[in-house]
């Protein structure tokens, strides 16, 4: 048990969760009042105890089901079983069947059969039977076998590729207005397609989990761990996010601007203090018969700086600049004006987008679709860009504007103009670069971002959203 | 330690008496917290009950429960103790004449003239307590130190009385709504819970327990709807209360089953922003 607590925690570290050696402790004291054999509360007594923050729950969960999944009720590691053993076992305990509906004979089924048998499931939402069906789906058609070499997501994919789930929901359309029990109302409908979509979730959650823990069972739970590994929200770099972990950093990104503007506010308020207010003290020291025993000191408030965000949206930093936007718009409250403008080889000012809806992530789709930022042919031009930028708003940049350039600097070859940036730098306050490729690439191939960076306040590498937060944090 | 409760499965029933619906996490941590005397540190967006549970854990377990509200500028005047200057002073005048200095000096700084603040009086209580520190996130990273002696160690130093240490060990939650990144320390001493939204049942059966005389069907279709809702990019999802708000609503209107008009109606009271209504309400009525 210790040995496995140990590997667990280790495990937890390396993933990237902050585990002290008292956090340690206290999570082997919880698990000695847990009856071990109620897994749920077992694996509550680790989180609560390991886990400190809620962005990094799933990380945890991925861990403790690679680490305690497989493991008996006494959670014990059996060294000396091997994976054959193991398979012979598995089948076995389906075998047994769990759930009703005579999962055990699904061996025998067809494919139509299992089909409508998954079909049955869904509609009527018989968790037992979704879980039985989901081994007996990556039993059938993900082909594992021991030892080879192949991620998780190759088993899931040639599994669902078979089970062909898009098309589950038409059919059950179907069968439902078959059966007459089509629902009448859109509200209604709507419902139950919600339901069924989190069915279908739920079906595919499971198969992954099925596929992991055939996985662990085959290569064992350090070498899996270690494949499983995903960077945090905070650290997924932007360039290279997928579609899930895209969602991730959205769904992280809105407490952190509300932490952010709350920090911010506060930094406004406190830690200042003027000299002393004359007038202010004088007339407070009428309570005390004209001795001024109460000192009163002027707080200054400092202007808010004024923004100015200029952004390449070019395919390959696009997600980075949206971010950006967001995360400076979410905030605007922090400046006293933000403007906004976005380029590729062509630029347009966006500033109006924002203003007319109070939702941003619509004026962002509104940016994507309609700012006209193409000249000639749509590739990176930031030469250019720059010039219209100086051409139409030089005249704006005054002593209280601070310019944000986001973008790569992957110029493709045109011309760098980087006399724009430094008249930039002579009218502006402040004016800053945000990179999103790793230090390393910088200026390297077509990368100018030591031209442009020469003249600026200081170029920043702004990969993931740690980063960019501690840089928004220092601008306001 | 405390043996306030003999398994999870006791918190999860004693909490169902009293009217809170809890899930395996929340029973798991509460059980945890009276085992090993820790604090819990509850995380999670506003109006999910985090307030509610350390009530109705005080409930459950017949304890007294001290709440100690934090905001911007608390300090330990207002949060541990404070000397009573006034009456010190009146003792002081009371006995100018008959009294020498260091008797004097001894007594005033006694336990007579000592006024206790939220932190110390839940230490110093004889009957059990359940000690609620609320959105702790909302006071200043230097003013979390002063919590972090009686979260540890269950005591209070007062430099001219010396420590006092607690006759029990009271259960302890702390709120937080997660405004701010509370400081390692804080989090060191605590048992941390995130409480979430409630999945679809769970919220079923909330409703059904806290609404009374509500159907099972109209309970279930608020449930739906409010799960749609939550799927939605909003700027503030509905929280349980506005959902239970909601649910009263449509029973005083005396409507038992929705449709979509009487949804885009009343969905002022899930959703309190207006580009928020506005986008259910046009999702409501398309089908996906």
């Amino acid at each position: 048990m210790l040995d496995l607590m140990s590997g667990f925690v280790a495990e937890l570290r390396n993933a990237g969760l902050p585990v002290s050696l008292t956090e340690n402790l206290d999570a082997m004291e919880a698990i000695k009042q847990i009856p071990l054999e109620d897994r749920e509360a077992f694996k509550w007594a680790l989180g609560a105890t390991l886990v400190k923050n809620a962005a990094h729950w799933r990380a945890f969960e991925t861990v403790f089901e690679v680490y305690f999944s497989l493991r008996g009720p006494e959670y014990a590691l059996k060294d000396d079983e091997d994976a054959g053993d193991f398979w012979r076992e598995m089948q076995d305990q389906m075998r047994q069947g769990e759930g009703k509906g005579g999962a055990g004979a699904m061996d025998s089924l067809t494919q139509e059969e299992l089909m409508s048998l998954l079909m049955r499931a869904l509609m009527d939402g018989d968790q037992a039977m979704m879980r039985a069906l989901a081994k007996q789906a990556v039993q059938r058609f993900a082909g594992m076998e021991p030892g080879r070499p192949v991620g998780g997501t190759y088993y899931l994919y040639r599994t669902l590729r078979n089970l062909d789930l898009d098309n589950m929901m038409s059919k059950i359309d179907q069968a439902k207005a078959d059966d007459g029990q089509m629902p009448q109302t859109d509200l209604e409908r709507r419902l139950e397609n919600d339901e069924m979509h989190h069915r279908i979730e739920q079906f595919k959650q499971e198969i992954e989990a099925e596929i992991r823990r055939r996985l662990v069972a085959d290569r064992g739970a350090e070498a899996m761990a270690k494949t499983l590994r995903k960077p945090l929200p905070e650290d997924v770099e932007f360039m290279h996010a997928s579609r899930d972990e895209m969602q991730n950093l959205k769904k992280a990104l809105y407490p952190l601007t509300r932490k952010l503007a709350a920090r911010l506010a506060r930094k406004r308020r406190h830690g200042r203090k003027g000299p002393l207010d004359f007038r202010n003290t004088v007339r407070h020291s009428l309570n005390y018969g004209g001795v001024p025993a109460e000192p009163k000191f002027k707080y200054p408030r400092p202007a808010k700086p004024e923004l100015m965000v200029v952004a390449d949206i070019s395919g390959s930093v696009a997600a980075f600049a949206r971010f950006t936007l967001m995360l400076v718009y979410a905030i605007q409250g922090q400046f006293s004006k933000v403007r906004s403008f976005v380029f590729i080889d062509g630029l347009d000012e966006v500033t109006d987008y924002f203003k007319a809806t109070e939702d941003i992530t619509e004026a962002i789709h509104r940016v994507n679709t309609e700012a006209d930022v193409v000249w000639v042919d749509g590739h990176s031009d930031y030469g250019h860009a720059f010039e219209v930028f100086w051409e139409r708003y030089g005249k704006d940049v005054g002593p209280k504007t601070t310019v944000l350039l986001l973008g790569d600097a992957r110029n493709n070859y045109h011309a760098a103009q980087s006399w724009v940036v430094r008249e930039m730098k002579h009218r502006a306050r402040h004016v800053y670069w945000l990179n999103p490729e790793p230090r390393s690439y910088w200026n390297t191939g077509d990368s100018i971002v030591g031209e442009y960076g020469s003249h600026t306040d200081g170029v920043y590498e702004c990969r993931n959203l740690r980063q960019l937060e501690a840089f928004v944090e220092k601008l306001a | 330690m405390g043996n306030r409760f003999d398994s999870v499965q006791a918190v999860r029933d004693g909490l169902k008496k009293v009217n809170y619906l809890a899930d395996d996490g929340i029973a798991s941590v509460a059980f945890l917290a009276d085992r090993l005397g820790k604090p819990v540190l509850v995380e999670g967006p506003a109006g999910t009950g985090k307030t509610q549970l350390a009530k109705s854990i005080a409930d459950l377990t017949g304890a007294r429960l001290i709440r100690l509200q934090c905001y911007e500028g608390l300090d330990e005047s207002k949060a541990l103790y404070e000397w009573n200057y006034k009456k010190q002073l009146l003792r002081i005048q009371a006995d100018k004449n008959s009294d020498s200095w260091s008797e004097v000096h001894d007594d005033i700084f006694s336990e007579e003239f000592l006024l206790t603040r939220p932190l110390l009086e839940a230490i110093r209580a004889d009957d059990p307590v359940v000690l609620l520190i609320d959105e702790v996130d909302r006071v200043e990273v230097e003013t979390e130190a002063l919590l972090l002696e009686i979260l540890s160690e269950y005591q209070v130093s007062i430099p001219e009385l010396g420590t006092i240490t607690a006759k029990q060990i009271p259960l302890v939650f702390l709120t937080s709504n997660n405004t701010r990144e509370l400081s390692e320390a804080l989090k060191r001493r605590c048992l941390y819970l995130h409480v979430d939204y409630p999945d679809m049942d769970r919220e079923k059966e909330i409703v059904l327990a806290k609404v009374e005389g509500i159907t099972e069907h109209l309970a279930d279709q608020i449930a739906r709807i409010v799960r749609s809702i939550r799927q939605l990019d909003l700027k503030k999802a509905p929280s349980v209360s506005e959902t239970i708000d909601w649910a009263r609503t449509l029973m005083l209107l005396g409507i038992e089953h929705i449709d979509a008009e009487q949804a885009k109606e009343t969905l002022h009271i899930l959703l309190k922003y207006q580009t928020d209504i506005a986008k259910a309400a046009k999702e409501l009525s398309s089908d996906k």
